[in-house]
């Protein structure tokens, strides 16, 4: 049986998507069968970011409904055998989405994959409540600002209530995915450091990522940053991240201003 | 005109919670008055001087039903408070009144904090105090008015902790503390650490702004001054 992480964050633009196409490929590159599946009907962007956007043909939606079998609409990632996209509709809206449709095509995709990486929209809504309906694992991504620590301290609050996990009184396994990162504004004392915001959302680390252009240039050219530019320090830092999300031990270093990785930092959240 | 130039006579009222017995009739309607029969015979004066609510949400009752169990139960002396779940017109001009029920003690979206709540009785009496284990997250609204609540974690900022007593935060307070908010002006709050949004004690409210800076930060206590909300450090 697969495992369901959604990558999710309350706030946009925070790197959800980046994250999940990241995560799903850096997974994937060790040999995981991962499917990575965008829950963001009407705005999706997975498709971009994994360079698939010329051969969608159904989407989620088409499967949730009924309409085509999951293997018609997952589609292979043209690079890592074992990775699997399953678009979102860009002309319908989120309610075309039933509860019942997710949650079959989710138990589906759970007896074929390892991974099964929900990829939430922003927000508080039906499309974001969906994408967490069924996870065994939540990484929330937050960059080091107030507003994006409030909206995922909110999204945290979601996930410990609104989930199947919570209503059967069990609960998700949340993770810390600290995106956008930036070592100089830090060292300037301009945005949160990291100890103020494991101490608001008390939950423990899965990664630091820190702010890059080749996040940027990989995403333009339809690739993973795992998978367009793998020894980059952000590709670095997630592969580092679905290590941690493996049960391995690795310690977590916090990006500095100029050379890479010196400072250890083992701490984690309650 | 002249309505409006006077002056008011200042007009109090406030928002109080009662207990109450809430019986739950089941149809037939006949048979379930032979059982209260049965019950008032076991134990007479049972339902003297108790207020009583009925509750016929659960059942689809027909007006004549209806009417045939509240006729029932005056005949046996039960004073009937208020209805819950009943068709509006079937009171007409009778005084009883159609009540709703109030919002769950806490919010829907706080399945965890729930948890430790224990569930409630008609025979037990009521906890004093609620514990929370764990942090309250932005959104999240905890409200308890027959007492104390202690969040054993700290309260989020755009979070909401709302007690009938005192409030007790062993973590940092960034939301909205509200204490003795059915009229107790003896409440007080307790945080690790203060760095609220709003404190409230009694109605009387303090928001961030207001709060003295040099008490950011630590250990405070809030108490109501008369009308005025005021905090000390704790040693």
């Amino acid at each position: 049986m697969g495992r369901v992480l959604v990558v999710t964050s309350g706030k946009g633009g925070v790197g959800k998507t980046t994250s999940a196409a990241a995560l799903g490929a850096a997974l994937a590159q060790d040999g995981q069968r991962v499917a990575v599946v965008d829950f963001d009907v009407g705005l999706r962007n997975l498709d971009l970011v994994m360079g698939a956007e010329r051969r969608v043909v159904y989407d989620f939606i088409d499967v949730a409904q009924g309409q085509v079998r999951l293997s018609q609409a997952l589609i292979r990632d043209k690079r890592i055998e074992t990775l699997y996209l399953l678009a979102a509709s860009q002309t319908r809206d989120k309610d075309a989405l039933t509860d019942e449709g997710v949650e079959r095509v989710i138990r589906e995709l759970r007896q074929t994959f390892d991974w099964v990486i929900c990829d939430s929209p922003a927000g508080i809504e039906r499309g974001a409540t969906l994408a967490m309906r069924y996870a065994d694992i939540a990484a929330v991504v937050t960059n080091p600002e107030i507003s994006s620590v409030r909206d995922s301290d909110r999204i945290i609050g979601l996930l410990d209530a609104k989930t199947q996990r919570a209503e059967c009184g069990d609960q998700v396994d949340k993770y810390l995915l600290l995106t956008r990162y930036d070592p100089v504004r830090a060292g300037r004392g301009e945005m949160l450091n990291l100890e103020d915001v494991l101490e608001i959302l008390s939950i423990p680390l899965l990664g630091i990522i820190p702010e890059s252009e080749e996040v940027l240039r990989a995403s333009n050219l339809g690739l993973p940053v795992t998978v367009g530019s793998a020894d980059s320090v952000p590709a670095r830092a997630y592969r580092d991240a679905v290590r941690r999300l493996r049960g391995e031990d690795v310690p977590v270093t916090v990006p500095k201003d100029g050379t890479l990785l010196n400072k250890l930092f083992r701490r984690r959240a309650a | 005109m002249s309505e409006l130039a006077q002056p008011h006579s200042t007009f109090k009222f406030h928002g109080r919670s009662y207990f109450a017995l809430a019986l739950k009739p089941e149809k037939p309607i006949v048979n379930w008055l032979v059982e209260t029969d049965k019950w008032i015979k076991r134990s007479p004066g049972f339902f003297a001087g108790k207020p009583v609510v009925i509750d016929v949400s659960d059942e689809s009752l027909t007006k004549l039903e209806f009417e045939q169990l509240m006729c029932g139960l005056r005949m046996r002396d039960v004073q009937i408070l208020g209805v819950e779940g009943a068709d509006p017109s079937w009171l007409g001009d009778s005084v009883t009144p159609l009540l709703t029920r109030a919002t769950s003690t806490v919010s829907s979206e706080s399945a965890q904090a729930a948890g430790s709540l224990p569930p409630t009785s008609a025979t037990a009496p009521a906890p004093s105090s609620m514990l929370i284990e764990g942090p309250v997250r932005s959104g999240q609204s905890i409200l308890f008015p027959s007492g104390d609540i202690t969040v054993i974690g700290s309260v989020a900022s755009g979070a909401e902790i709302v007690a009938g007593g005192s409030i007790h935060i062993y973590g940092a307070l960034r939301g909205r503390a509200i204490a003795g908010f059915e009229q107790n002006p003896g409440a007080r709050i307790f945080c690790h650490r203060l760095e609220a949004e709003l404190l409230a004690i009694n109605g009387y409210y303090s928001t961030a702004e207001e709060l003295e800076p040099q008490l950011f930060q630590s250990s405070v206590q809030a108490w109501l001054d008369h009308d005025t909300v005021r905090l000390s450090a704790l040693a």
